[in-house]
């Protein structure tokens, strides 16, 4: 499945980019689960970090990014690949260390890269992304190919000091770049309010000149609304933008993490009330835009590519002994 | 089909586990994302969620059992419309191993084959004198001529002309967007330029002294250097991180280290350290072409030096090419930057003494040359290490380990290095001046490897 690019400007979304938002954020939740399903088989190991619950986030940003558009993010990246238009296929088999990887079993959950779909990582050192995707923007004017770079972060990163340095560069040089703070609540087992002085992550820029705002990121809607508002500030020469996505995971950290620092009710109020799919879902069904036999059918098909994922990253065979060797220099 | 449920590996290292609590009694809808059970790990106490939808089955194994093996069934999920009458057809989820690789033969220890030979030099007929400065930006001026995708950015390059002057007139030529004065943010402006390579632009960051890329030392390894591997090839930086290192002269420790040996170490990086005028000019222009990362040491003390530098419009130095600046049979010296001076002026002090030595400019610190080295000692069978940094792992090291693998048979005395002092760089002129290797060390050195004390 892949996330079509549509020109900027239209906010409204249509009901065909509804029922895709649907399928998308269907498709990364799937994903997910599987994902997980096969870490406790054995077959994913290390570090594994899920993206369930934050899918509505990623899903609107893309579904008002422009055709030259540019994303990087962290190591929680699984979902910005699937929706930047990367074969499920692919990113599974990384996921299992399997050749058939995007790369080719070498570089695991937390680094993956398509040049060919402009997403650049995948990154695992917390806040690195941050100064790399503003080089992203650099080169969007330096190339002038009227594209922004949509740089992703969790509220943990935004404590590092390579954040700051960057908004600093960014609105000094009027660079196209859209951050997207993804605030789940969490850097990995501490909560925003224990490691963050001040709570409106999306006033970090402030002394920049960067405007932000707080958006509501378990609403697709909403987080494409203020999407199309942030991209064309940074995409008509005004610099940088802040969008500060108020979200949630309802998994831990990483697999390993039995994310004792919240509490049950916590997570189950989050899911039962404020679940992205599920309000969608609603709403598609209220709207007469899906019927429960239209909406069956996605999750038929979604289902189908995530199986034929999940197979192909057990069928892909190990990377030869011989790639051990390869791809640590290009050979001029 | 029912579905059978597995005891899941929730850590990296748990190959059993206790089933603390079934949060499912046979009969109960399950949705997806539900908790079905709770497990303690060799860590922690974890929750199982299902992935499907279904009706709880059969709870094959009871709350309270401990050792639970990974992967062993623990309960049956019943699907829409199916009753406990399919139980008996549960499709198992099983691990499909994965195909075996089949590991390289051990190599025999004594066997290390050499690299292949860099490819030899160019011989240029006209030359003319030019500072090792002059050399350096004539190098940056003619490729960034040659391609609009080669900018340069750092504290200071643009309007002030360079804190050492090396970028004099590219602001004029190039423009403030191709020649960009950074505020001073060491680990910001190289992460950046990071990333507009891996967009396909071909970035020269000048650091105002290589001491403080240690700022930046994450983006240089994890971003620049390792990206490539990580992506299987898919995902290249070329890049060009310059500045000077090493001691300059009493500026105490922070602002006087070599940080040959602390590059060098990392695959995925080339190690560049110019001496001469044409070496700054030729390795240079190779950098800013290759499409890896490139970290190029410079030396303040040599940037006012005059040499004859290739007047050829194509002159470049192939990098992995060592340079033999002075023939000699009795003692080969390797070094690299600054201290090939040094050496060579070793070189003439040993000449009264009767003593020939064979001085190599390493150049390129990684790959390095280690053909030129194995030849000469094969000819001199003796060695001394000259460098400007610290002894412990250091380059000098790694020389005495290449001649270990490939020189071990031809060496007639063992390997001497000549380093800096294991201290951190005193301010005081005198100690300064103990700290660094003297013209005086290297004589002794050799004499040492000649047995001419």
């Amino acid at each position: 499945m892949v996330a079509k690019k549509k020109e900027r400007g239209a906010s409204e979304p249509t009901p065909e980019e509804l029922v895709r938002y649907y399928r998308e954020m269907l498709l990364v939740r799937r994903f997910e689960e599987k994902a997980g399903q096969l870490y406790g088989m054995g077959l994913i190991n290390g570090f594994c970090h899920l993206y369930i619950g934050q899918e509505a986030v990623v899903v609107g940003m893309q579904a008002a990014a422009g055709p030259t558009d540019s994303c990087i993010t962290s190591y929680r990246d699984h979902g910005h690949m699937l929706v930047c238009g990367m074969d499920p296929k692919g990113v599974m088999a990384e996921l299992t260390g399997r050749f058939g990887g995007y790369s080719h079993g070498k570089g695991g959950s937390m680094h993956m890269f398509s040049r060919e779909k402009r997403f650049y990582g995948g990154h695992g050192i917390v806040g690195a992304q941050v100064p790399l995707g503003t080089g992203l923007g650099f080169a969007h004017k330096y190339t002038k190919d009227n594209g922004v770079a949509h740089v992703y972060c969790g509220d943990g990163a935004v404590n590092q000091g390579q954040v700051y340095e960057s908004f600093n560069m960014a609105s000094l040089w009027k660079l196209p770049v859209v951050f997207v703070i993804e605030n789940n609540k969490y850097a990995m087992g501490t909560s925003s309010v224990r490691h963050a002085a001040g709570q409106e992550l999306y006033k970090r820029g402030a002394a920049y000149g960067i405007p932000g705002e707080a958006v509501d990121g378990m609403s697709v809607i909403a987080v494409h609304a203020a999407a199309v508002r942030a991209l064309e500030h940074a995409r008509s020469g005004q610099g940088p933008y802040i969008l500060e996505m108020m979200t949630y995971r309802y998994r831990g950290h990483s697999m390993s993490d039995p994310a004792k620092y919240r509490s049950k009710e916590e997570v189950t109020k989050m899911r039962e009330q404020h679940d992205p799919i599920d309000h969608l879902k609603e709403k598609l069904l209220a709207d007469g835009l899906l019927d429960d036999a239209g909406l069956k059918e996605v999750d038929r098909a979604v289902k189908a590519v995530v199986t034929e994922a999940a197979e192909f990253a057990q069928a892909s065979p190990e990377p030869d002994p011989s790639e051990l060797w390869t791809d640590v220099l290009i050979e001029a | 089909m029912p579905i059978q449920i597995l005891m899941p590996a929730l850590s990296p290292t748990m190959t059993e586990g206790k089933l603390a609590k079934w949060l499912k009694a046979e009969g109960d809808a399950v949705k997806s994302g539900d908790v079905l059970a709770e497990i303690e790990t060799d860590k922690a106490t974890m929750e199982l969620e299902s992935i499907e939808d279904g009706v709880m089955g059969k709870i094959v194994v009871a709350a309270g059992t401990e050792g639970v093996a990974v992967n062993a069934v623990i309960a049956v999920l019943l699907g829409e419309g199916e009753d406990a009458s399919a139980l008996s057809a549960a499709a198992p989820i099983t691990a499909t191993p994965a195909p075996v690789a089949v590991a390289p033969a051990a190599a025999a220890p004594a066997a290390v084959p050499l690299p292949p030979a860099a490819p030899d030099e160019k011989v240029y007929a006209s030359f003319k004198r030019q500072t090792v400065r002059e050399a350096l930006r004539d190098a940056m001026a003619e490729e960034m001529r040659a391609d609009p995708s080669v900018f340069l950015l750092g504290e200071e390059v643009a309007q002030y002309q360079g804190a050492y002057k090396v970028s004099q007139g590219l602001l004029e030529e190039f423009g403030a967007d191709r020649v960009i004065d950074t505020p001073i943010t060491e680990m910001g402006f190289a992460g950046l330029a990071c990333g507009a390579g891996y967009a396909g632009l071909r970035p020269i960051v000048e650091f105002m002294t290589m001491n403080f890329s240690m700022q930046a030392i994450d983006h240089v390894i994890n971003s620049a250097a390792k990206t490539l591997y990580m992506s299987g090839g898919q995902q290249p930086c070329s890049i060009v991180f310059r500045g000077p290192n090493g001691a300059a002269s009493r500026v105490g420790a922070q602002h006087s280290q070599d940080y040959a040996s602390w590059y060098a170490h990392c695959p995925g990086l080339k190690v560049l350290a110019p001496w001469s005028a044409a070496d700054a000019k030729g390795l240079l222009k190779a950098a800013i072409r290759d499409p890896n990362p490139v970290v190029f040491l410079e030396n303040e003390l040599l940037y006012g030096s005059t040499f004859d530098v290739p007047d050829d419009p194509d002159f470049i130095v192939p990098i992995g090419k060592a340079k033999i600046e002075r023939a000699g049979a009795h003692v080969t010296i390797t070094a690299y930057s600054r201290m090939v001076q040094v050496a060579l002026d070793a070189a003439e002090i040993l000449k009264a003494e009767g003593i020939e030595a064979e001085v190599i400019n390493l150049r390129s610190i990684r790959p390095l040359d280690i053909n030129t080295i194995v030849a000469s000692v094969k000819k001199t069978n003796r060695i001394v290490s000259l460098e400007e940094g610290w002894p412990v792992a250091g380059i000098g090291s790694e020389i005495a380990a290449v001649m270990m693998e490939h020189a071990f048979d031809w060496l007639d005395a063992p390997v001497v290095r000549v380093c800096g002092a294991d201290v951190p760089m005193p301010y005081a002129a005198n100690l300064e001046k103990l700290a660094l290797p003297q013209i005086e060390h290297v004589v002794e050195a050799a004499r040492a490897v000649c047995y001419r004390r």
